[in-house]
């Protein structure tokens, strides 16, 4: 078993994990980073469609040319070492990160860790679910985008969030009968012109319904929908039988956190980030110090959030190791703190912005617990390892410019007092 | 755009936005039968392009299983290579000669791999 030491690890090659390594390495952090597929850029690698945002960062680009041209940064920067093919299997009390490098099982020892794990799909109850035939909407993207499948000859897609509106559109253009997109709610989900862009191509969307079931001997062979009434429930007699041989599902994600409750990080459910999330402070640290987050597993949102949220994450494990001036990291976070709240302001963010809020509200009262049972030391049991940090203690203690505790709290403030500064002037662009 | 039923044709050939650059071409066998797929595809890319979708049975009731996430997460593809149960085809890369089957439940016990 081969031991690497280095002062940044980070799980997660996607676009927030990639992000957070540029930054860190930026700043002189020697970063390793670790990601369980061959190629690097996470579900950017099958994303065809431009991107939304800001025009001075990637908006207007598709995601398959961002993946290439943050690849092309990891693999230029000397700073960063990459394990890729390489799964994350466990993250330890002394800091040990094992991994499963397609030669063996390594221990990778990192001061400081940012975990980047990203989401994973949901499903729905429904008879015949388990049928080969129904898939994720980003089992779908990945076979035809990136593998240059098709999924089936008819596809009836779940879900009119904007997944299931861009994916319909990707299944178009790879020559794919698009059956029916069914919404449960009554309104459709995703952005108006993606929407649009699917209907002119003679797709019917059809909100307030959903799947009753599908069927076949061995696998899809079609699937029955029917329109729900103002209890969810399926009304009888509205049934239609849609010939198809693909279920798409693109009914949402849900944080991909199991390193985040096996190192003992504090996580709540919340449903407006997707489900259990690790509690995260503004500079994306977790309960567990010397741990970080970001992209969908600290809360379910989009590329471009989880690339600024990287970067966060990137320049405070970089600050916490001594590496960044308090000149520069107050710019710097200022920065991306202005960036993130801009590229939050939309109506379509509210949901994500009330799940934060709810959060830290979590944070602060775990956080007030500590500070009581640290006020009576008979209650601290000795060594409790959620209070250490990473690794090395002693170390880290040494190279440490401020108390942790002290900069989460004049970011809060920080953030708050530039709150309205977030440049908000910049347009949306559509695909 | 061409929005009408495909001409069962798996592989995408003609993209308005992807380039599939041409890949070389490998033989392996499924459940005995010889196939054809590219080289370093997963393994569910070339059964699914030769119209296979079932590659896995659940433990107890035998359910049919195909992939679902295609990314290594689910383990609902799981199927045997060369003799090893409970390789995810969704992200085991395709090598000339590969030997692949279809994994019954739990698929055989390590001793008798290969």
């Amino acid at each position: 078993m081969a031991v690497r030491t280095t002062e940044l690890v980070i799980i997660g090659a996607g676009p927030a994990g990639i992000c957070a390594a540029l930054e860190a390495a930026s700043h002189g952090v020697k970063t390793t980073l670790v990601d369980r597929g061959e190629e690097l850029g996470g579900q950017l690698i099958k994303q065809t469609h431009k991107f939304f945002g800001w025009h001075k960062k990637s908006a207007g680009t598709r995601g398959v040319l961002i993946a290439k041209k943050l690849a092309e940064e990891v693999l230029n920067n000397e700073n960063i070492t990459l394990l890729n093919s390489t799964e994350a299997l466990g993250y330890y009390d002394d800091g040990t990160l094992l991994v499963e490098t397609p030669r063996g099982i390594d221990r990778v020892l990192g001061d400081r860790l940012i975990v980047a794990t990203g989401a994973s799909e949901r499903m729905l109850l429904f008879p015949g679910n388990d049928l080969p035939g129904v898939y994720g909407a980003g089992a779908v993207q990945t076979l035809m985008n990136v593998h240059g499948v098709r999924p089936g000859d008819s596809v009836l897609m779940i879900g009119s969030g904007n997944i299931g509106l861009i994916v319909s559109y990707q299944l178009l253009q790879a020559g794919v009968r698009v059956a029916a997109v069914v919404e449960a709610m009554p309104t459709i989900g995703g952005y108006a012109v993606h929407a649009s862009k699917i209907r002119r191509l003679g797709v019917p969307i059809m909100t307030r319904h959903t799947i009753k079931e599908a069927y076949g001997k061995e696998q899809v062979e079609g699937a029955v929908i029917w329109e729900l009434d103002e209890n969810w429930n399926g009304i009888p007699g509205t049934e239609k039988d849609l010939e198809v041989d693909v279920v798409c599902l693109a009914i949402g994600l849900t944080p991909l956190a199991e390193l985040l409750w096996q190192c003992g990080a504090e996580m709540a459910y919340i449903p407006e980030l997707g489900g259990f999330v690790p509690l995260y402070d503004e500079t994306m640290e977790t309960t567990r110090k010397g741990v970080f987050v970001a992209g969908d597993v600290a809360g379910i949102e989009e590329a471009s959030t989880a690339m600024a949220a990287g970067r966060m994450a990137g320049l405070s494990a970089a600050r916490s190791l001594g590496k960044v001036s308090d000149l520069d990291y107050s710019r710097l976070r200022n920065e991306i703190a202005g960036e993130l709240e801009g590229l939050r302001s939309g109506p379509a963010s509210a949901k994500i912005l009330s799940g934060i809020a709810k959060m830290r509200a979590m944070l602060q009262s775990v956080k007030e617990a500590a500070a009581v049972s640290e006020a009576e030391p008979a209650n601290q049991p000795a060594n409790q390892p959620a209070d250490q940090p990473a690794n090395r203690p002693a170390k880290q203690a040494a190279s440490e410019p401020a108390k942790e505790g002290d900069l989460a709290e004049a970011g809060a403030r920080d953030s708050e007092a530039q709150g309205n500064n977030g440049s908000k002037s910049e347009e949306a662009v559509g695909a | 755009m061409e929005t009408g039923r495909s001409s069962c044709k798996t592989r995408i050939e003609d993209h308005p936005i992807l380039d599939f650059p041409a890949r070389k071409e490998v033989t392996f066998t499924w459940e005995g039968q010889e196939l054809r797929g590219y080289e370093g595809e997963p393994i569910a890319a070339a059964l699914h392009a030769a119209g296979i979708k079932v590659l896995h049975t659940s433990h107890k009731s035998k359910r049919p299983r195909g992939f679902f996430c295609a990314i290594g997460n689910c383990s609902s593809c799981l199927v045997v290579v060369n003799g090893v149960p409970n390789v995810r085809a969704c992200t085991e890369k395709l090598r000339e000669g590969m030997r692949v089957q279809r994994q019954e439940g739990t698929g055989p016990a390590p001793r008798s791999r290969e």
